[in-house]
């Protein structure tokens, strides 16, 4: 029986199929356990043989790792900096990207999705190497020219970041004011608002919970970007004094002084606990997220 | 009467302001690429120079090429996608078929944003802790190629989960109507159907990885060795051994940049960033031009529009 056969063969097929794609999907959950497990193992090491406390990492400002008589590991500094400069980037980037969100919706949606957009899907593709070369190249020149000293700053910083995170908030929050009912435009025209009355009384605080997901993420990305802000911030290890001083960030110390330094030293072991400090903040915000989310659905419930 | 005319001359000039706060802000953002874009390409005038382009780097004089950086580049591009596309197909497939809603399923999105979320800097870590430290490989092209694809499989799971729910139901119910088991309608008539959203979501994130640097610095390492392709495929100096050194182009740019000492180093990082804007250019175009052609195709055969390819981060 030639049918029969064939049968037998789909189940095998159909067996085997399923078990590749749950693997695939498995894997997945494997890997960011492992990453998480490998990177926070080799992070608690200096907490659990060095002597660093870690109340004292996440609060002194003295980070003297290769001093001969007094070594200590205080990660405040870098932890402001990478804090400061995310910050500042997503209160520059912002207002721009919610902008552009209301543009490519209600303003010209047909030169938003002809010019805007595209241009956005570049700016995303854009490698952070080459922002942050430009910041080296263009910003910093700018800024020394301008306003004196060295021009490598916060300030560069976080200039340089808004840039690079204005795609992400931009089409996030494009979605969000895309998703708000046509039925909420047309009740608020009905009433005899304005196209501006309209958008910022009833199509912002409609897509707020959006908005907001997209401005976590985009402070996520922030705090996570390594070389464009390593390359224009100056990298001085002390605190900055205003926005125009030089400072450095998580991200910065881990990609300049980790290849300077042994495996299994206790200056090595510190910079791996920053790496996991990295890390949960990143994981605190994707839970961030996920509560904005939660929110969003029961509010509609 | 009078002061509600007022009041209604007042909104409506609030709202012309702001109709014109909105198109200033949308025609600056596209201004500012085109300065970034024409400020990389003028800085870097001259870098299709083919002895730029394809000859060796010189480490002390100046006019030294970026040939090997270039191939790396390229080689470590395509051998992040061999690995990390079926894997994201997999996971895509299961996310859109199998998976059933619940608390596991619930847990593997967390681990997808997780993964998305990650720092690029914190991705490297981990592989500079497995592959090269653990595993003992040193600096390697694969160590490098699966840091890219622990990069990549977040962003490829959510292009290939979406491209696969987005073909409408009917299309699927037809194909099971037809005797066709779950297996066959998902390879015979959901991922044909898919094929364009993929393709297109595929090459935008290899344009993506082309350009990524902070990852690689610890895992496919700051050096390239002298490449001679007559040397056997296990000898370092092989371009295509996949266990040597690898430095790619973007890693090339930072290292010029931090420490660079040839006298050139800044024209060759200007030329060398050209290079890899316009990279971005021609991936983007191609994926466009790709949808494109693949839609013109696909349309005759399955009647419905597919739907327009998404690229945000989370959804």
């Amino acid at each position: 029986m030639k049918g029969q056969k064939k049968s037998i063969n789909y189940f095998v097929n159909e067996y085997i199929g399923k078990t590749i794609v749950t693997i695939c999907g498995l894997l997945i959950v494997v890997a960011t356990i492992s990453i998480i497990a490998f990177i926070c193992g080799k992070g608690l090491q200096s907490f659990l043989h060095g002597n660093i406390s870690p109340w004292e990492m996440l609060t002194s400002t003295d980070w003297s790792p290769n001093d001969p008589k007094d070594k200590s590991y205080g990660a405040l500094i870098f932890i402001v900096g990478s804090t400061l400069v995310s910050i500042g980037a997503t209160l520059i980037s912002t207002p721009i990207a919610l902008g552009i969100a209301i543009f490519n919706n209600y303003i010209s949606p047909k030169f938003g999705s002809t010019f805007v957009k595209p241009v956005l899907e570049l700016f995303l593709g854009i490698p952070s190497v080459v922002y942050g070369f430009l910041g080296v190249t263009i910003l910093v020149p700018f800024l020394r020219n301008q306003l004196g000293g060295v021009g490598f700053s916060l300030l560069a910083g976080i200039i340089v970041l808004s840039v690079m995170i204005l795609p992400t908030i931009a089409s996030i929050s494009d979605d969000a004011v895309k998703g708000v009912p046509f039925e909420f435009l047309e009740g608020s025209y009905g009433l005899g608002s304005t196209r501006w009355q309209a958008i910022h009384r009833i199509i912002i605080p409609a897509a707020k919970n959006g908005i907001l997901t997209a401005i976590v993420l985009g402070l996520a990305r922030a705090f996570g970007e390594a070389l464009a802000v390593q390359m224009v911030i100056g990298n001085t290890v002390k605190l900055p004094d205003s926005l125009y001083s030089p400072t450095s960030t998580l991200t910065g110390i881990l990609t300049m002084d980790m290849s300077n330094t042994l495996n299994g030293t206790a200056w090595n072991d510190a910079l791996w606990s920053l790496a996991m400090i990295l890390l949960i903040i990143s994981f605190l915000f994707i839970l961030i997220i996920r509560m904005i989310g939660k929110r969003g659905m029961q509010n509609e419930q | 009467m009078n002061n509600k005319k007022n009041h209604n001359n007042q909104a409506r000039i609030v709202n012309n302001v702001w109709t014109a706060i909105f198109y200033a802000i949308a025609i600056l953002v596209i201004a500012l690429l085109v300065f970034i874009a024409e400020k990389i390409i003028t800085m870097g005038w001259g870098f299709w120079d083919t002895d730029f382009l394809f000859g060796a780097p010189s480490n002390t004089m100046a006019g030294g090429g970026i040939g090997p950086q270039l191939f790396n580049s390229f080689y470590l591009l395509v051998i992040s996608l061999i690995v990390s596309f079926p894997l994201g197909l997999g996971a895509g497939i299961y996310l859109s078929q199998y998976a059933k809603k619940g608390r596991f399923l619930n847990f593997v999105r967390l681990c997808i944003e997780t993964m998305a979320s990650l720092p690029s800097i914190v991705v490297g870590l981990f592989g500079l802790l497995v592959f090269v430290t653990l595993a003992d490989w040193g600096y390697t092209l694969v160590g490098g190629a699966l840091v890219l694809t622990i990069l990549n499989l977040p962003n490829l799971t959510r292009i290939c989960e979406m491209a696969i729910s987005s073909v409408s139901a009917s299309v699927k119910e037809a194909s099971l109507g037809l005797g066709a088991t779950k297996w066959q309608t998902i390879t015979k008539v959901l991922i044909p159907t898919a094929i364009q959203e993929i393709i297109t979501g595929v090459i935008l994130t290899a344009g993506r990885i082309f350009g990524e640097a902070a990852a690689l610095i610890y895992t496919a390492g700051l050096t390239t060795p002298t490449l001679n392709a007559a040397a056997p495929l296990d000898s370092p100096v092989n371009p295509f051994n996949i266990f040597r050194p690898a430095e790619t182009l973007a890693v090339h740019i930072w290292k010029l940049n931090s420490e660079g000492i040839v006298p050139d180093a800044r024209e060759i990082a200007t030329k060398s960033a050209a290079i890899l804007i316009i990279m971005v250019f021609v991936f983007n175009i191609a994926a466009r031009l790709i949808a494109k052609l693949l839609d013109k195709r696909f349309k005759g055969s399955v009647g419905a529009k597919p739907k327009k390819v998404k690229s945000k981060l989370i959804s």
